[in-house]
């Protein structure tokens, strides 16, 4: 019983990262039809702003070798910081390698290109500013909070209660964002058809930034988070969860915000299951079961059928 | 200009044209570097584990390297065959997407078995030739007759169909094209170019491990063809040749090579849509060739 429990906190708490992951892939989706191959970096963005933000000193590697901010803010608030700080590096991305194809008018497909040129640019950025090594984010940021919480027997960090806590509040105000909100509802009528939603005085630039804007702060918080539980292993780890999110997105249905939830939430607890001398194969686990629903429910669990139009 | 760098761009360009083919069809397949691992990895094991492929002299058999590209196009090509069955039914996006898992499976599958050498992989793969050089013009001839075949693909009734189905699949469809069929095809070339490939890489860098097929591959072959074009196969092989020596010819710049890099893939799209090698490019020059007078020159006469 403890032990199923203990599963279920890793599995959740894990998948509900990867759910914040996949919905903000899922936004920039609903209103543009493509895909941000820079997001995995934008998350990686989030994860080094909480760690400068928290007072952490850059390493001896890098451009900006020893810069430590003169403050360190408490990670209750570095941890939002960083995702407006992340959103702003979304709405830069959004500016140089989405509008132009858009005022273009060219094929969407190439936002996937241009996206990933703006992922590698802000990686390498990266890598030249803070250098190659990987940063923790000392547990002792969190205050007086206990290390562990003993919850029904089963023995749970706290830093995996609060990734849950903090990802179910932003799931919770984004579905209310979504479907109680002037800019949500817009959001969802240009997702459905741009051109009448701009017919219909809907400001469609306004909305693509807005999405980018939301989808690159839910990056940056789900960075920092996983940067508090686990590390910072690099600028390149974004590009594991990115890949992942990716999944997610798909597992759940493409511009589905419940199903990047349920994806999310999938993903993680199918991950916990893999039994630990077999655990070189869990990443196998979640794309095998990603490839067995696409073929039997190819727009995935809660997404909408393609149609197939002349 | 150094050998070893001409014969990554070679292999680069070989990969690029294994993403142009589906791609050419209209197909957004990402599976290329899976097929490339496979390719490589049956080389890496035949050649270092298979004592009677390695022959008596001192160099190791360009008939052996041969024989693995023809294990290895086969290997591929079944797989391709299998998969592309079930694959293909999806569109767009959902079709990348589905070829990023198979080939991330794929990966991790190769990362944790025993034969394959694990993380670590497989070493000592041994050399047939001498020299890069001897790589070089290896690939090169490889290289143009995987061109020929993909210019007379593109001149004859298999190639125009995918040509059609990339247009409008529907109405190729109502045009007597099997969809279906022609799709797969498609697929399977891009597998045994990938497979075939993989088998050179493999001795040119003399080991072999799961890193070689993944994701970031998958990425950087698409954007060979977006680049590069993806309507006449001189635009992938072009891109391949270009991007693939770009990180290379930027090493000046230091550290900032890579953004640079980026930069090169985040404007390119803008300037051209199509690609830079688009078949109007070929188009634009007859007139000029044949002499044919322009409607200004015209204008002046009358």
């Amino acid at each position: 019983m403890e032990g199923l429990l203990q599963l279920l906190f890793n599995g959740l708490s894990v998948g509900a990262v990867y759910a914040l992951f996949a919905l903000g892939y899922t936004l920039v989706f609903s209103v543009l039809g493509v895909i941000n191959f820079a997001h995995g970096a934008i998350f990686t963005m989030g994860a080094y702003f909480t760690y400068l933000l928290i007072g952490g000193a850059v390493g001896a590697n890098g451009l900006l070798a020893g810069l430590q901010f003169p403050f360190a803010l408490p990670f209750w608030l570095a941890l939002p910081l960083a995702g407006i700080a992340a959103a702003a590096v979304a709405l830069v991305v959004e500016r140089i390698a989405f509008r132009p194809l858009r005022d273009r008018g060219s094929d969407p497909l190439l936002a996937l290109i241009t996206s990933l040129g703006a992922g590698v640019i802000l990686v390498n950025l990266i890598q030249l500013l803070v250098g190659a090594e990987s940063y923790s984010i000392p547990v002792g940021t969190l205050g007086s909070l206990p290390a562990a919480l003993s919850i029904a027997g089963a023995k749970v960090r706290t830093v995996q209660v609060m990734l849950l806590a903090i990802s179910a509040l932003l799931l919770a105000a984004l579905s209310i964002w979504i479907n109680g909100s002037r800019s949500g509802k817009a959001l969802q009528a240009v997702s459905e058809d741009p051109v009448t939603a701009q017919l219909l005085g809907i400001n469609s630039a306004r909305v693509i930034q807005i999405a980018f804007g939301i989808s690159g702060f839910l990056a940056g918080m789900a960075g920092g988070l996983v940067g508090l539980s686990i590390s910072i292993a690099g600028p390149y780890f974004g590009i594991g969860y990115g890949l992942k999110g990716l999944g997610v997105l798909v597992l759940g249905g493409l511009g589905s915000v419940p199903g990047a939830v349920l994806g999310g939430l999938i993903i993680g607890l199918a991950e916990a299951c893999v039994p630990a001398d077999l655990s070189g194969y869990k990443d196998a686990v979640s794309f095998g079961f990603l490839f067995l629903v696409l073929l039997v429910r190819p727009q995935g669990l809660l997404g909408r059928p393609q149609a197939n139009k002349v | 200009m150094d050998a070893g760098l001409l014969e990554q761009m070679l292999l680069g360009a070989l990969l690029g044209l294994s993403v142009y083919l589906p791609l050419r069809c209209g197909q957004l397949s990402l599976a290329t570097p899976g097929f490339f691992a496979i390719g490589g990895t049956v080389a890496a094991l035949l050649s270092t584990r298979v004592s009677a492929l390695a022959g008596s002299g001192s160099t190791y058999p360009i008939t052996s390297v041969l024989l693995e590209m023809a294990l290895a196009a086969l290997l591929t090509g079944v797989l391709a065959l299998g998969l592309g069955r079930v694959v293909l039914r999806l569109r767009g996006i959902y079709l990348a997407i589905a070829t990023i898992a198979l080939v991330e499976i794929l990966r991790v599958v190769t990362l944790n078995l025993e034969f394959t050498g694990g993380a670590l992989g497989i070493f000592g793969i041994p050399q047939p030739f001498n020299s890069a050089a001897g790589y070089a013009a290896f690939t090169l001839a490889l290289l143009a007759l995987i061109c020929w075949l993909c210019d007379r693909l593109e001149k004859t009734r298999p190639g125009r169909a995918m040509a059609a189905i990339r247009d409008d699949e529907l109405a190729a469809a109502s045009q007597g094209i099997n969809t279906a069929d022609t799709k797969l095809l498609a697929f399977v070339l891009s597998a045994l170019v990938a497979g075939i490939t993989g088998v050179v890489a493999a001795h040119f860098l003399n080991s072999w491990n799961a890193k070689l097929g993944n994701f970031d591959a998958s990425i950087t072959t698409l954007a060979f063809v977006v680049f590069g074009g993806s309507r006449t196969w001189l635009g992938p092989v072009f891109g391949g040749l270009l991007l693939t020596a770009l990180p290379e010819l930027l090493r000046p710049v230091g550290d900032l090579r890579l953004i640079v890099f980026g930069a090169v893939i985040l404007v390119g799209p803008l300037f051209f849509p199509q690609g830079v090698i688009t078949p109007e490019l070929f188009k634009w020059f007859k007139p000029r060739i044949r002499g044919i007078p322009t409607a200004a020159a015209q204008g002046v006469k009358q």
